[in-house]
């Protein structure tokens, strides 16, 4: 049984590893800021999902494995809202800048 | 392994240095602020290098395992104030550099001097 | 295998602090500045400091950022050609870094048992923790018993530093500094907002939570008056960015922030002047109970208090200081 946890835990990690290692290939190569925001933002959140699963299974039924649900929440709720937040911004910025060049034409 | 052993304290160095030289190169003020806090950091980096315990962990006594080793609680207490008072005192600085930007329009240490001479 | 996350993490340390003297953008150091800290604090878990890495995450990562950005709004976020030559200070840093890492040689390895640092005090701490105080965390027993004389010092550090940011920039009115941009940015109204102020508020009762745990959880595991102060502290400039100044200011009035501050200085010399009075030394909390270790235990649960009040107030005070300066 412990063997299956085992066993089961590091094919997670890999995969979690695996997710975050393309999602930061994606955020050097893409060329505009919202490609390589989608790159991280989306690998990051199933990366993250299995890097903490992987270690709730070696942790086992413990108060360890609470608290990491605990943070796995905390994640899921605002690295989405985080990246939200970011091209949000990045929209606002680049709105701003074409009003002034509008401003400037006239 | 040796060599390793070393590492942390050459990292220290260097973010020492970085600091240093980003407060007496530079001439923005809120850059030379930048680079004490870099520097701040690295004196923190020292002293909790050496709390460090070979198969050590955190001075929390578990109650049943006798022999456990732990590593050194003095450095983290004088850090962990540390970081806070470093906090308030570098809000001042910060509120010392508004108050210069007020009075002279500007956060360059080189413009401001030359307003000062001028005067 | 922590070999190399440690070498990894201390590497990425240098990497982002030479990024951060090189840009020009002080926006973008100030924000290299808090992944810095966040690096940091990393490193101090791996080094076994769970404390100070909690104390430099919510204090570096969190608070610091939102300070450095309230100073850059009131001042200018770049940074201009200085004509000064650059080789000079570099040769002096040069110098100076070689001589230091000579120095470095004659240091005893990370983790050696035999170094001096280990010999003095700190087996006495540990291994007397249990028999006088009886709390787990011996760096919560060593912060507030035994040298609480020194904590004393450190948080009317803080005061005096809180006391004197508030003289340059005075406690005026609430400024919108940090409330919502200006009317041509947000063409959607608030709906551009809405995801973050939905989500902030719903972590806002848990940060505050969570910060009390760590206040009063600190006997026994990572925490204490310094990081719960710290990410309380946190927690309600985080209310002020969504919410605006005004609200934040209505939750927790200035008012009660001084009282905060003063009180929880107070608090902490009051605890010391009461020993005395019972007939022991400054700060020495056995006299507090019949039982000393009953009394030690008291004795620090209360300064620990002082210090969370004192840091907090502190914290948000001059938090609020800055941010009302840009509309004065």
């Amino acid at each position: 049984m412990s063997l299956f946890l085992d066993l089961g835990s590091w094919v997670l990690f890999g995969i979690g590893s695996l997710l975050l290692f393309i999602g930061a290939l994606g955020v050097l190569r893409l060329p505009t800021l919202f490609t390589r925001m989608h790159a991280a933002s989306l690998t990051e959140s199933l990366g993250t999902i299995a890097v903490l699963t992987g270690i709730m299974l070696q942790a086992g039924l413990t108060l360890a494995t609470m608290k990491l649900l605990a943070i796995l929440l905390f994640l899921l709720l605002t690295s989405p809202t985080s990246s939200y937040a970011l091209a949000n911004a990045a929209l606002l910025a680049r709105n701003r800048d074409q009003t002034r060049e509008q401003a400037d034409r006239k | 392994m040796q060599l390793l052993g070393l590492y942390n304290y050459w990292v220290f160095v260097v973010l020492l240095m970085i600091g240093f030289y980003a407060v007496i190169a530079k001439s923005n003020l809120i850059k030379k602020l930048i680079g004490l806090s870099i520097f701040q950091a690295a004196v923190f980096l020292l002293y909790i290098s050496m709390d460090k315990v070979e198969g050590g962990t955190a001075p929390i006594i578990q109650a049943g395992v006798p022999d456990q080793i732990y590593s050194n609680p003095l450095p983290q207490v004088l850090i962990l104030t540390a970081i806070v008072v470093g906090i308030s005192t570098m809000a001042l600085g910060l509120a010392i550099v508004v108050r210069i930007k007020e009075a002279y329009g500007t956060i360059e240490e080189h413009e401001a001097a030359a307003m000062d001479s001028e005067a | 295998m922590t070999i190399l996350l440690a070498v990894f993490l201390l590497t990425m340390l240098v990497i982002t602090a030479v990024a951060i003297v090189r840009t020009r953008d002080l926006f973008a150091a100030v924000m290299l500045l808090g992944i810095f800290s966040l690096l940091m604090a990393a490193n101090f878990f791996v080094l076994d400091a769970a404390d100070v890495a909690l104390t430099e995450a919510a204090v570096g990562a969190g608070i610091s950022t939102v300070l450095f950005l309230g100073a850059l709004a009131l001042t200018a976020a770049r940074e201009r050609e200085s004509g000064d030559s650059r080789w000079l200070p570099l040769v002096v840093v040069v110098i100076m870094a070689a001589t230091v890492v000579y120095a470095t040689f004659d240091k005893p390895a990370l983790g050696d048992p035999n170094a001096p640092v280990h010999q003095h005090v700190a087996p006495w701490y540990l291994s007397e923790t249990p028999r006088l105080i009886d709390i787990p965390n011996v760096v919560t027993a060593v912060l507030g018993s035994y040298r609480g004389y020194d904590t004393l010092g450190e948080v009317f550090v803080v005061f005096t530093a809180g006391i004197a940011v508030l003289f340059l920039l005075g406690s005026g009115r609430p400024g919108e500094l940090f409330s919502r941009p200006p009317d041509e940015l947000s063409t959607g109204g608030l709906k551009h907002h809405l995801i973050p102020r939905v989500v902030g508020k719903l972590l806002i009762p848990f940060i505050i939570l969570f910060g009390l745990y760590v206040q009063f959880h600190g006997e026994y595991g990572p925490g204490g008056g310094f990081q719960a102060g710290a990410i309380i502290a946190a927690g309600v400039i985080l209310y002020a960015l969504l919410e605006g100044e005004t609200r934040a200011l209505a939750a927790l009035p200035e008012s009660a922030l001084k009282v905060m501050v003063i009180g929880g200085a107070l608090l902490y010399t009051l605890v010391g002047v009461v020993c005395m009075l019972m007939g022991g030394n400054f700060l020495d909390y056995s006299v507090l109970s019949t039982n000393s270790v009953a009394g030690q235990q008291l004795g620090i649960i209360l300064i620990e208090a002082g210090v969370g009040l004192a840091v907090t107030g502190v914290l948000l005070s001059i938090f609020h200081a800055f941010a009302a300066r840009a509309t004065a």
